[in-house]
């Protein structure tokens, strides 16, 4: 049997919280019994640049990264972000987005423009998008914070993974006086 | 119990289970985790020491004393340790050490991307290399065990992608080392030349016997394919290779890459049509293939620059590229910005204002060369702005003495700052160095070091009064400014450029990330005072941004350091306190 491995890329602006939401996707990955790897770059590229994580998962898993033309996945915080890594995306692949924009430096300086109606440009691609406003569901489930949580709620669609699994891996991983937020923000995630 | 563990977090877990009792590292991305990971566990002692040349000296210290050691930095720092590195490698050791390197092709945090191989055999070093977070852990101990057999360091190396991809690992318990006692012998541990003559012969020997070794050694191994194509690899390498072309070839892994084993590669070289040595940088295998007389192809079919993945291999092999999609919109760039509240903007604007010849050096603060501050102009190494400073002053005397300055973070001054202006308060330059102190170790994510009072466990610590230190070295002129005051940055500025003499400016306040830190509350605009004339632009905020053609400050980023307000003629910009 062939070897199918599912590529996944976290994509977003240093700070927004993609790490919390790939170690929970390992985390549900690695508890059915799939090979996994997570990879992600630290140090200089924090400083609000633009950030990408890697989660692979199949029988076996080698490399480490994804390229472009392989994923099947990408699971975006920001709209300009999800635009910048669409040739990553596998021809079948599903753009995951929030649809919060925030202003690179060069934008911020005026010596570019923020693209406009990136969502339809990306439609007109061809390309699978989900864009939610995701910034506006994690303060109605309590915390800005959440992002991250809705998104994987979101995504969590896509797998045929029982929900309890998704929610005993948010249990070990969110302090407990936060659970229910992050439970409500996964249910508003999975609900749009 | 099967676990994703991060490459640098194996590593110290393999440390941890081998035994290993010190460590002093000096911090450096990609890999400043092993460091804080391997801190984690009570029964290992660990501290930051103040450059990886220290760091190295002291790991040795500790295995003399008989106790298992380590140190870890990144691929640069291997040059300032490089000093004890090629010694050690005469002395050898006592209880077992081991350096931890780690190398960043693509270079997605360093000043270069030098192979650090070339250390190894060019110090006589065996150097093993993980493919994954397993090896990670298990070559972190099997490193000791080849430490303590052969009497010798031995290197460990890693790369971005191990250090920063997890994997999954399987963990075992600590077995605790007795201390091997030290023992007086003044031929082997003084390397003075009538020693160190005797000494030489017995690395030669050592390496000798390290070869004899790894043609055997169980992670240099076999997968065999296709008898159409070898491919010898290693480290992240071999898993682009596995991806690309799964088991249809046969694969030499070598987990060990000093020494290389001659005769393993022969005799696989035998059985294969074609050899390709798959290597990120520089072409050490296959430059020793072809000293084997294999006819290796490598670098004529893939890059020495940058980074491999499965696509460059696919690529390079002549595969079809994959599919993409591709927007024909220009996507902005989103480099990496000074965080909003940076306490380094507000004097990097000072400079930029006053059109001050900047020389730079490494940490958060290299990002003053960013647009649109734009403030720094040479970056080379650490603590190079201070001595390049007092180069380019001995050039030029009073033409740059009164426009030139050298600007360097506190534990970058501490790392290797303090020579540089040894050299400028004994041979009188008349140069003005800034200390951008932020308190902390910023860019590779908070570290403690020699000025900040805290060590690695954030408890009290010695600390560094680097206005004494600077006096006590005799420079005369020391000053003290708040970056988030401009007007006394550039008052500072110019003054001390004014002086005939050298002069220190300490630019002071703690990261504004510090979790001790406590922010202002927000600024806002007053949007009828506005006039739209992006003065507050210049210093580059990105709490900062135009919206419907007015300056808007977007308060969850905002830590109310209120650099822009002094920035704004129209008095548009307030503090929430100020309605």
């Amino acid at each position: 049997m062939k070897n199918k491995v599912t590529n996944i890329m976290i994509v977003g602006v240093g700070g927004q919280g993609s790490l919390l939401a790939s170690k929970l996707l390992g985390k549900v990955l690695l508890d059915k019994g799939y090979d996994v790897k997570v990879s992600e770059v630290h140090g200089m590229s924090q400083r609000g640049g633009s950030v990408v994580t890697y989660v692979r998962f199949g029988d076996k898993v080698y490399s480490p990264i994804v390229d472009k033309g392989e994923a099947d996945f990408i699971v975006s915080f920001e709209l300009l972000e999800a635009a910048r890594y669409v040739e990553y995306l596998a021809p079948d692949g599903r753009i995951v987005t929030n649809t919060q924009q925030i202003d690179p430096m060069p934008v911020i300086t005026g010596t570019a423009e923020y693209p406009e109606n990136l969502v339809e440009k990306l439609q007109k691609l061809g390309v699978n998008v989900d864009a939610m406003d995701c910034l506006s569901l994690a303060e109605q489930a309590g915390t800005a914070k959440a992002v991250n949580i809705v998104l994987m709620g979101h995504l969590s669609k896509y797998f045929d993974f029982p929900e309890t699994e998704w929610l005993a891996a948010l249990e070990k991983m969110v302090p407990a006086k936060f659970l229910d937020m992050n439970k409500k923000a996964f249910a508003l995630g999975k609900a749009n | 119990m099967k676990q994703l563990m991060l490459g640098n977090a194996a590593v110290a877990r393999g440390l941890f289970e081998a035994g290993c009792d010190i460590i002093s590292s000096y911090p450096g991305t990609p890999s400043t985790e092993i460091t804080e990971e391997a801190a984690k566990f009570k029964e290992i002692y660990c501290e930051w020491a103040p450059n990886e040349k220290v760091a190295l000296e002291t790991a040795f210290g500790a295995s003399l004393a008989g106790k298992r050691s380590f140190c870890a930095m990144k691929h640069v720092g291997l040059n300032v340790a490089a000093d004890p590195l090629f010694t050690v490698a005469y002395t050898g050791v006592n209880a077992g050490l081991v350096i931890g390197v780690a190398d960043d092709p693509g270079m997605h945090s360093s000043q270069n991307e030098q192979d650090s191989r070339h250390h190894a055999i060019a110090a006589k070093i065996p150097m093993l290399e993980p493919s994954d977070s397993a090896e990670a852990l298990s070559f972190a101990k099997l490193a000791y065990e080849i430490s303590e057999k052969f009497d010798t360091p031995v290197l460990l190396k890693m790369c971005t992608r191990i250090s920063h991809s997890q994997s999954v690992v399987e963990t075992g318990s600590r077995i605790e080392q007795p201390v091997k006692t030290y023992e007086k012998n003044i031929q082997k541990y003084v390397m003075a030349p009538a020693n160190a003559i005797r000494r030489h012969p017995v690395v030669e020997e050592r390496l000798h016997s390290l070869t004899e070794w790894a043609e055997t050694a169980e992670i240099n191994r076999v997968e065999k394919g296709s008898s159409k194509l070898g491919i010898i690899t290693s480290s992240t390498c071999y898993q682009y290779a596995k991806e690309v072309f799964g088991d249809e070839v046969s694969i030499l892994k070598l987990g060990m890459v000093n020494p290389l084993p001659p005769k393993l590669i022969k005799k696989f070289a035998s059985k294969v049509e074609k050899i390709i040595v798959i290597e990120e940088l520089d072409p050490i295998i296959e430059n020793f293939c072809k000293t084997l007389g294999i006819n290796a192809h490598g670098k004529d079919m893939l890059p020495v620059c940058g980074e491999f993945s499965q696509n460059v291999l696919a690529h390079a092999f002549g595969k079809a590229d994959k599919p993409v999609k591709k927007l024909e919109e220009t996507i902005p760039v989103r480099p990496p910005v000074m965080c909003a509240g940076c306490p380094h903007r507000g004097m990097f604007y000072a400079l930029s204002k006053n059109k001050v010849t900047v020389l730079g050096d490494i940490g958060c603060y290299t990002l003053g060369s960013a647009a649109p501050l734009s403030a720094m102009e040479m970056t080379l190494c650490m603590g190079a702005s201070v001595s390049a400073l007092h180069g380019f002053n001995k050039a030029l005397g009073k033409d740059s003495e009164r426009k030139t300055v050298g600007v360097i973070g506190d534990s970058t001054f501490c790392h290797s700052g303090f020579t540089g202006l040894a050299s400028i308060a004994y041979n009188q330059s008349n140069s003005t160095v800034i200390i951008l102190d932020n308190s902390i170790t910023g860019m590779t994510g908070h570290q403690q070091n020699p000025s900040t009072g805290k060590n690695l466990y954030g408890e009290p610590a010695g600390k560094i009064n680097l206005e004494a230190l600077v006096r006590a070295m005799g420079i005369n002129r020391v000053r003290i400014v708040d970056p988030y005051n401009i007007a006394e940055c550039e008052t500072a500025v110019k003054e001390e450029l004014a002086a005939a003499e050298p002069s220190v400016i300490i630019s002071r306040r703690p990261c504004v990330l510090l979790k001790e830190v406590k922010h202002s509350l927000p600024f806002h605009v007053d949007t009828k005072k506005c006039m739209s004339c992006k003065a507050c632009m210049k210093i580059g905020c990105p709490a900062l941004a135009m919206k419907d053609g007015k300056a808007n400050v977007d308060i969850t980023l905002c830590a109310g350091c209120g650099v822009c307000k002094q920035m704004c003629k129209f008095d548009a910009l307030k503090s929430s306190e100020e309605k």
